[in-house]
């Protein structure tokens, strides 16, 4: 049986596509909220990390509970969070992996000298030892 | 004495899909001990393979990081509420 399909609401997809542009050539960060695979809102946090935005991100705890506070309020889940990877690829790091969180999606966006490009979504292994690639979805606007 | 602990978003899979739950113990260290008796599973996420909690895994009593408190010896009441909160992290080079 294959991987659900993370599916990235048009909008969404826009704003996590102009932060990782906004923020190049730093590592952009943000929060995905909806439900059943579906990201309805992409949310913005600050990259918090002290070890250098350009090849690290962190999200406080403070920023967590803000993202873990929206979901709720919208009646929907915290789904799992995204950043980029300034001129690198789309894939996890070990640093990623060691910092991961179970059933969360992971997205990752390539930003190519300041223009976003592939954007793939992982998920840990239940015994933590590496993250698995799941289809993603981005929508089209249908205008 | 049951206190009880906030659990986050991706580990309420090892907790029956509960938001909270309640453990036993006089301090942080023993509360935690107890969860991760009762939830096995949780073990793995919250501490490394030596032990060692992991360092983006954050506990704060009521609102406070134990980490500026008495860190697992801080004592913890039943009007207590003990937290564990995800920093997330990451970057693209190891």
């Amino acid at each position: 049986m294959g991987r659900p399909t993370l599916v990235i609401q048009a909008a969404a997809g826009v704003r996590i596509r102009r932060h990782g542009q906004e923020a190049y050539p730093h590592e952009c960060c943000g929060a995905l909220i909806g439900r059943d695979h579906v990201v309805t809102e992409a949310l913005a946090l600050p990259n918090s990390t002290d070890e250098g935005p350009r090849r690290r991100f962190l999200v406080r705890p403070v920023d967590y509970l803000a993202a873990e506070r929206r979901a709720t309020a919208l009646e929907a889940e915290l789904l799992g969070f995204y950043h980029s990877h300034p001129d690198s690829p789309a894939r996890p790091s070990r640093y990623d992996l060691e910092h991961a969180w179970p059933t969360f999606a992971y997205v990752i966006l390539a930003v190519d000298r300041a223009t976003p490009g592939a954007l793939t979504s992982w998920r840990l292994r239940e015994d933590r030892s590496a993250f698995d690639e799941e289809p993603v979805v981005v929508a089209q606007d249908a205008e | 004495m049951a206190t009880k602990i906030l659990i986050p978003t991706p580990l309420r899979g090892y907790t029956d899909q509960l938001d909270e739950v309640e453990a036993e113990g006089g301090t942080v260290g023993e509360l935690l001990a107890d969860l991760t008796t009762r939830y096995a599973d949780l073990r793995k996420h919250l501490y490394a393979e030596d032990g060692t909690r992991r360092n983006f895994v954050n506990i704060y009593l009521n609102d406070d990081d134990i980490r500026y408190l008495e860190k697992d010896q801080t004592p913890v009441t039943a009007d207590d509420t003990v937290s564990i909160i995800p920093s997330v992290a990451g970057g693209a080079r190891s």
